[in-house]
């Protein structure tokens, strides 16, 4: 048996717009490589008959598999193809490069350590080059080569490569890009492809294949601490219970003391287990089952970790890429999952959409398929995250329809924690009112001042009991809250919906200031002002 | 030390049993006693360990299968104390439905149909399998979590996005997932896995003389006395093996001398003809697989 995995698996993406041969150039890849078995050969040349290059092979009809491409001849979803050389085995998702697939491309890119965008050298860095690698970017792509395509056509000019790559380092510095390489190609022709073409001498780098068959993706700088999300609980009897899940980050050993989150409990590692194989240490991207040297409250959802610098938060700001045919609704349920958490949550703020072509930022107040936004996410209960940058494993996320249950968007969490913003909302499904009422006010005496101090985020929906009496709050049971979508009804200490003003009631603003008051206003009429003092919290 | 390609597609997989099993209602794995099952099985085992799969097995059996598929199976559900069902189209049987004389409706009625009433009997919402994508150009588009309809037919075009290691597992009514954790896998590394790992698999896969006929190119094994003989047709005994396993009178043999794992591994990674070419559904037209998955085949 050869050993085809000296340098490890590399998985890749393969992206392009819809005449830029991206099928063309891996089918290329396998037939050249002689990787492809002699029945598929035989069937690829019959096919490539009734194809479009009339007896020349076709070498995209080799990836092009479902019916409907073929009859479109374009591609629309990923397809994933395996394949080894003397030095690495590859996995390579090829995806569709038009706008109206984009979240399939996005899929792609969710697999993928590097990605190969190719480009036309006749028509350089187009609207969709920019589209691509701004996809592959969010989704976490570290490692970029761009194919300079179709250089057959340019009569292998050294000039139109350059000024080609001129346009593909401006695209890398706008959007950030590390690790940037383009390499001259002709797809049909195969030069630069598996082999050194002979009429671009003043070409001096490596060939395509050549280049990922050596390309390190492991330089990429590891994640802080140790940390591994909770899969689910072990307890075969009443003897044993370990936490099973993969280690996202680091390294664990036994003996070692790790927190539990979100309860922030702290536990020994008594044990733990390879899959099925006791061990003394684990690290990322392995599968265990660790146990723990006491009883702690840990299930589903929950992460272990050390040092790794983790949040707990309710609220948080995210870049989703909507995917779903219905258009995002603020306000309105979904269910968010992060690692292996599953839980309710809202869209609150839109900040603004990124246009996904040039990646101006655009005021929106409705985001539909295919179009990123920056917003702000409340969870129903606080949940363990952070930001994608520093922890891939907890960053990403998608969104669920709570009705059509479809995958509605997805994610990656951009900041989390205080500076995030969070806030308090009452929400009747359709519409979301933000409001203050129940921050607390407190004098500071050592700096002369007032200042405010917010609640945990919360949402409260109808038939929720509202703090109207807590920490130094004196609200009456029964008020209306004005906004622009109608008056939010509370009655009976409950808050009940968007409904008609009741004029016995007090009206406030979202502020909690009564509002029948003419000024100058009291603030003080339901609240009171407290000292501040050391270990005094709200 | 990093991960090895083997540990990277083990890991996976392992990942993906443990969703299944932490949110899917009633799991249950497909057994076919193949290699990729005998993969999967090992896989499950240690997913879950020290606990048992917390879910059952499902063999569909045809009532033709190869005889050695059989016990096999039965030891090794013995061996690992498996919840193994098996379910089989009893009335098609009865009618006298069989491999010789209804064709492709054959395995419609036995394997496809077969299958789509047993999930629904025993109302699994979610089903192992152990398809990989490099089998077949339909194969290599489809997600981890291939979602089916209630007539548990799968809809190419309308895929559920799959991101990072986040599946949604959300069911909606009269719907049921068809789960691949070995999607990824090669025919080599599933090879390089049994070695490695020494994971039993059904004897068949070893060359060994064997009663067989041939017809129309293909090597049939006389596996009992149900296999109709031409007149003049004489079973002999040749020193056969097989790629795949199936109904035995559907599934061709070859001529081979390899009867130790590492020269079935050798002979497996030098042919020259792809692994599903010996199973005879194949051969129709481009887009066959395709078609049948559409109407509900795994």
């Amino acid at each position: 048996m050869t050993k085809a995995s000296e340098n490890g698996l590399l998985k890749f993406i393969t992206c392009g717009s819809v005449d830029d041969g991206k099928s063309t150039l891996l089918g290329h890849i396998l037939y050249d490589s002689k990787l492809l078995f002699a029945d598929q050969e035989q069937a690829l040349i019959l096919d490539s008959q009734v194809g479009s290059r009339r007896g020349e092979i076709d070498y995209s009809l080799l990836l092009d598999g479902l019916m409907a491409e073929r009859e479109q001849g374009i591609t629309i979803d990923v397809a994933y193809r395996y394949f080894a050389t003397s030095k690495r085995s590859f996995i390579a998702a090829d995806t569709p490069g038009h706008e109206e697939y984009t979240r399939n491309m996005a899929v792609g890119a969710s697999f993928a350590d590097l990605a190969v965008i190719l480009v036309d050298a006749s028509r350089g860095v187009l609207t969709q080059t920019r589209r691509h690698a701004r996809i592959c970017a969010l989704m976490g792509i570290r490692h970029f080569v761009f194919a300079v395509n179709k250089m057959d056509l340019e009569a292998y000019s050294e000039e139109t490569f350059r000024a080609v790559s001129a346009g593909i380092n401006a695209l890398s510095g706008e959007l950030g890009l590390e690790n940037v390489v383009a390499i001259p190609v002709s797809a049909t022709e195969g030069d630069n492809v598996t082999e050194l073409s002979c009429r671009m001498k003043w070409y001096e780098g490596p060939t395509l294949l050549g280049f990922l068959e050596t390309a390190d993706i492991s330089g990429a700088s590891p994640e802080e601490g140790f940390y591994m999300p909770v899969q689910r609980v072990c307890r075969p009897d009443h003897t044993f219970r370990g936490f099973q899940g993969q280690i996202e980050a680091g390294r664990v050993g036994a003996g070692d003391l790790l927190t539990a989150l979100p309860s922030g409990e702290i536990a020994l590692v008594k044990s733990i287990y390879l899959a099925d194989k006791k061990v003394e240490s684990a690290f990322v991207g392995q599968p265990v089952t660790l146990q723990l040297d006491r009883e702690v409250d840990v299930s589903r959802g929950c992460v272990l970790a050390r040092n790794a610098g983790l949040k707990t938060e309710k609220s948080f700001f995210a870049s989703l890429l909507w995917m779903d045919d219905q258009k995002l609704i603020p306000g309105k349920d979904y269910w968010v999952k992060v690692a292996t958490k599953l839980l309710p949550a809202i869209v609150t703020g839109i900040r603004h959409k990124v246009d996904v072509n040039s990646g101006e930022l655009t005021a929106a107040d409705s985001i539909g398929k295919n179009e990123i936004v920056e917003c702000e996410l409340v969870l129903s209960e606080p949940a363990v995250l952070s930001e994608f940058r520093s922890h891939k494993g907890l960053g990403g996320l998608i969104l669920i329809d709570r009705v059509s249950h479809a995958t509605s968007a997805c994610g990656v969490i951009t900041s989390a924690g205080k500076q995030a913003g969070t806030g308090v909302y009452l929400n009747d499904g359709e519409h979301s009112l933000q409001v203050s009422l129940f921050d607390g006010f407190l004098y500071h005496p050592d700096i002369h001042a007032i200042l405010r101090h917010s609640p945990n985020p919360a949402i409260y929906k109808p038939g929720d009991a509202l703090p109207l009496r807590e920490a130094g709050l004196a609200y009456p049971s029964d008020f209306d809250v004005a906004s622009d979508f109608g008056f939010a009804n509370v009655r009976n200490g409950v808050f009940t919906g968007f409904g008609a003003r009741e004029p016995r009631y007090a009206l406030l603003d979202p502020r909690g200031l009564d509002l029948d008051i003419p000024p100058p206003r009291d603030f003080t009429k339901y609240r009171k002002i407290s000292v501040w003092e050391k270990d005094y919290e709200i | 030390m990093p991960q090895t390609q083997l540990d990277k597609l083990e890991a996976e997989a392992l990942y993906i049993f443990r969703e299944v099993a932490s949110e899917c209602e009633r799991p249950v794995m497909l057994y076919s006693v193949g290699k990729d099952s005998s993969v999967m099985l090992h896989l499950a085992m240690k997913a879950f360990y020290p606990e048992k799969p917390p879910f059952p097995f499902l063999h569909i059996d045809t009532g033709w299968k190869f005889k050695e598929m059989i016990e096999f199976r039965d030891r090794r559900a013995k061996e690992l104390g498996l919840d193994m069902l098996v379910y089989r189209n009893e009335a098609a049987l009865a009618e006298g439905i069989n491999p010789f004389d209804h064709g492709a409706a054959y395995t419609d009625i036995m394997k496809t149909q077969a299958l789509k009433d047993a999930l629904t009997k025993y109302g699994f919402t979610a089903a192992f399998g152990g398809g990989r994508r490099d089998e077949e150009k339909s194969r290599a588009k489809e997600r981890i979590f291939s979602f089916r309809n209630e007539n548990h037919a799968w809809d190419p075009k309308n895929q559920r996005p799959e991101m990072w290691k986040l599946y949604n597992t959300k069911l909606r009514k009269g719907e049921s997932i068809r789960v691949f954790p070995i999607s990824n896998w090669t025919e080599k590394d599933v090879w390089q896995y049994i070695e490695r790992e020494n994971i039993p698999i059904v004897p068949l896969y070893f060359a060994k003389e064997r009663p067989v006929v041939e017809r129309d190119g293909n090597i049939i094994m006389v596996d009992d006395g149900r296999l109709r003989l031409a007149p003049g047709e004489l079973p002999q005994m040749k020193k056969v093996r097989f790629r795949t396993l199936g109904c035995y009178p559907l599934t061709g043999g070859v001529l081979s001398e390899a009867d130790t794992l590492p020269a079935v591994i050798a002979e497996a990674l030098s042919a020259v003809t792809s692994e599903r070419t010996s199973r005879v559904i194949d051969k129709e037209a481009s887009g066959s697989m395709e078609r049948r998955k559409r109407e509900g085949y795994f």
